[in-house]
């Protein structure tokens, strides 16, 4: 499996994972560079059971601090594809 | 023999639509458990039983539309004597006329593998291409009539997509009823203070860093549990206005204002949010929020508020002018988390903080108390540890 | 219309037939000197003399036999026994040779007799004489056997049997007699062919004849106040049956009561059901109910007599189990 590969099955899977818990919003105009907060109107709520989910589906840990990294696609993207100790 | 009656699931409900039951006559059904599926104009809420015992006959039917009040189910409470529910007609006639017998042919167990249908309802699901399986019977012992088949076209009517727009339509116009008599009818009077949150935020922190991540608190948790520990001091907020008195509640529900993605919001309720520890306020909340959006709440939690506490906070306002929703008494406000300069033993420091609002009915209570409440709320908020 | 009760026309439908026809008479128990058990040929024997209105002996077997022979010869018969009870020691000659002659003779004979009896009960009689037997005869081919509940019925199906060529047997159910009733307007026979819808509705069939009509109307208007809209079907004739009527009925409502005062078991109540089950089992929403006597000899105590018959309230009751939870 190629780079390009990875990174576009982590990308949907991320976006599958946000679409369970905003399953009304349009993730198909999602600017990756943007909060995903603004942009879907998800509260902290949502944001905390969309970490949660990325813990689950991709086995890591994440600890509070670092919740701001995933506030973006593209946060969520370099995190997750960064090489894991 | 109780009741189950239509419950009001809101201050301005005035009618409720049955959506389905979940138990059938002769079911056993225990204080607390589902026994119907309920749509109100804002959300398809899940009934809950106040009785323990058997249920003797269902008089509404999935897709009536049935005022406030109305008896749906007849509870034949434990100790009872019993009266089969075919049987029930008979038994009333032989009081009022000379001992004349119904005789009804024996009530075979319904059979396995063959569905209780009568022929004409048969004929009429396969006309309109209905799967009548899934329908639960209405007619004699059971069986499912022409009228079922004929409401499940109607109900599929109503789950439709074009359902969505009417329901956030119908919600729109309930919330405008409840507010305009909130403003109508309730004297407001509004109080505010700014809470340093420095001590919690730390608190919340260290408590999370130490949880695993599926057991990490939300900030607003902790302040749902301050404002109902802070009810136990001031009873008077937690309260219900009935025929021009306030009623002080038993619990202390606290009904946490929930928006909803598509427009509207609800705000059920937290069943003894002063009882429960900050770990089960967390999944209960959790588990509210996720039910909220899937529009599956349960009656009880639907009728049961007796306080509103509303976080508007992370849209980024930093005061709530909150309107009561009736019957409550009063509602609090959050607003959002900002560093601000803090003058704390003569020395200016940053310190998060936030705005906490209070809208109360003056009828009620007065100014003072209310002060006394926020400042309770303050107080709490700086001993995280006990909360 | 005219307000007349149903012994008055029983009378008028007798008079007029004996006015008519010379070769009519009467013959029974008492409907001579005494002027009818239940006074329908009350003045009769002055007006038409003893020739034409003969009093028998209590021999129902020997005046029965009597009509068929007197019919067999070319008059025209009208014999009244007393109850349907009594009529069991008649039996022989109704069922082998009323019903069987024309069929044994190769059509060469007919026997254009009427039989009146009472049938029914309510009037604390007790139970040799409050049976519901109409049933049983409606059993036998080769008779016609009908059930008049209204005045007009009353006075015209025994001026239609008249003119019939086969054995026309007409129950008079007992407790009708001095009930009061509109006579229709139109010529006095009427057809031996129909039921009749008595009311119409549109949620179940209330289906019923003879002396039951009245109480299961009484049901009706009361369902009525319930928002059931019932419908009533008067059988009117129970051989030959017109069940294309009950079947279009059922065909709308989807629902159906029989009430019927004889017993449940064999009675003719069981044979509409399962003509309703022949011919409509895909109209059905319910199974099709019945409202029928007690398995007992009908009893002499009034509150026992009331608790074995068909009631209203049993009717009402019946018909709302039938129908959709949403009109109950």
């Amino acid at each position: 499996m190629s780079n390009t590969e990875a990174l576009n099955n982590t990308r949907n899977l991320v976006l599958r994972l946000l679409n369970d818990i905003a399953p009304e919003a349009d993730l198909t105009s999602l600017r990756p560079d943007l909060s995903f907060r603004d942009q879907l109107d998800l509260d902290s709520m949502d944001f905390l059971n969309f970490v949660v989910a990325l813990h689950k589906e991709f086995q890591i840990e994440i600890p509070e601090s670092d919740y701001p990294q995933y506030m973006t696609l593209n946060g969520c993207l370099a995190q997750l594809s960064a090489p894991r100790s | 023999m109780a009741d189950f009656v239509m419950p009001t699931l809101g201050a301005d409900m005035t009618e409720g639509t049955l959506v389905q039951w979940k138990k059938q006559a002769g079911d056993r059904v225990t204080k607390g458990e589902i026994i119907a599926e309920v749509d109100t104009e804002k959300a398809a809420i899940e009934v809950e039983s106040h009785t323990t015992g058997t249920i003797e006959r269902l008089l509404t039917q999935p897709g009536d539309k049935v005022p406030v009040g109305t008896v749906m189910a007849v509870i034949r409470e434990d100790g009872q004597p019993t009266t089969a529910p075919i049987h029930e007609a008979a038994r009333r006639a032989a009081v009022t006329t000379p001992v004349h017998r119904v005789e009804v042919a024996p009530v075979s167990p319904p059979q396995t593998g063959r569905l209780r249908i009568s022929p004409a309802a048969r004929k009429l699901a396969a006309e309109r291409g209905l799967d009548p399986a899934h329908l639960q019977g209405t007619g004699p012992d059971g069986a499912i009539t022409l009228e079922d088949i004929e409401r499940a076209g109607a109900i599929t009517e109503v789950t439709k997509p074009g359902g969505v727009a009417d329901r956030q339509a119908r919600m729109r116009q309930t919330i405008a009823a409840a507010m305009a008599r909130s403003k109508r009818e309730i004297p407001h009077y509004y109080l505010s203070t700014t809470i340093d949150m420095g001590r919690a935020v730390t608190w919340l922190k260290q408590a999370n860093e130490a949880r695993p991540m599926t057991e990490r608190l939300l900030y607003g948790v902790l302040l749902i549990k301050a404002v109902a520990l802070a009810l136990r001091r001031v009873p008077e907020f937690n309260a219900l206005w009935k025929d021009g008195a306030a009623v002080r509640s038993e619990g202390i529900h606290i009904g946490a204002a929930i928006s909803l993605r598509q427009g509207g919001l609800v705000a059920p309720a937290l069943h003894d949010a002063d009882q429960l520890s900050l770990s089960d306020l967390m999944k209960t909340f959790q588990d509210l929020v996720k039910r909220a959006r899937a529009g599956s709440l349960r009656s009880s939690e639907m009728s049961d508020p007796t306080i509103t506490v509303t976080s508007l906070g992370e849209q980024g306002v930093e005061i709530v002018f909150g309107v009561i929703y009736p019957p409550q008494v009063a509602l609090v406000g959050f607003g959002k988390l900002v560093e601000r300069p803090w003058v704390t033993n003569g020395q200016v420091v940053p310190r998060p903080v936030v705005m906490v609002s209070l809208s109360a009915d003056h009828r009620a209570s007065d100014g003072h108390r209310g002060g006394v409440f926020l400042a309770e709320i303050d107080r709490l908020l700086q001993e995280p540890h006990i909360l | 219309m005219t307000k007349i009760t149903y012994r008055e026309a029983v009378r008028a439908g007798l008079r007029e037939a004996l006015q008519r026809d010379s070769k009519v008479f009467l013959m029974g128990e008492d409907v001579g000197k005494y002027g009818g058990t239940y006074a329908c040929s009350n003045g009769f024997l002055d007006e038409f003399g003893p020739e034409r209105i003969r009093d028998t002996p209590l021999s129902e077997s020997t005046f029965v036999g009597a009509g068929i022979g007197a019919a067999l010869g070319g008059l025209r018969p009208i014999v009244e026994v007393m109850t349907v009870n009594f009529s069991l020691l008649a039996l022989d000659q109704i069922l082998n040779n009323a019903a069987t002659l024309r069929h044994m003779s190769g059509g060469q004979f007919s026997i254009p007799l009427v039989v009146r009896m009472a049938t029914g009960a309510g009037r604390q009689v007790a139970a040799q004489h409050s049976h519901s037997l109409e049933g049983w005869y409606a059993h036998i081919p080769g008779i016609t056997v009908v059930t008049p509940a209204t005045v007009t019925d009353a006075r015209g199906m025994l001026l239609t049997a008249l003119k019939n060529p086969d054995p026309v047997f007409i129950f008079e159910h007992a407790y009708l007699y001095s009930m009061e009733g509109e006579l229709e307007d139109g010529p006095p026979a009427v057809d031996l062919s129909r039921a009749v819808v008595r009311r119409p509705g549109k949620d179940v069939s209330l289906i019923t004849f003879g002396g039951n009509l009245w109480k299961t109307l009484a049901a009706a208007t009361r369902l009525a106040q319930d928002g059931i809209d019932a419908e009533v079907v008067d059988l009117r004739v129970l051989r030959p049956l017109d069940i294309d009527t009950v079947l279009a009925s059922v065909r709308t409502t989807h629902r159906a009561v029989v009430i019927d005062e004889a017993w449940r078991t064999g009675s003719f109540a069981a044979e509409v059901s399962a003509r309703i089950m022949e011919g409509a089992f895909y109209d059905l929403d319910a199974p099709v109910a019945r409202v029928c006597s007690e398995e007992v000899p009908i009893p002499y105590p009034k509150h026992l007599e009331d608790a074995a018959l068909p009631s209203v309230e049993a009717v009402l009751q019946t018909a709302r189990d039938l129908c959709p939870r949403s009109k109950k």
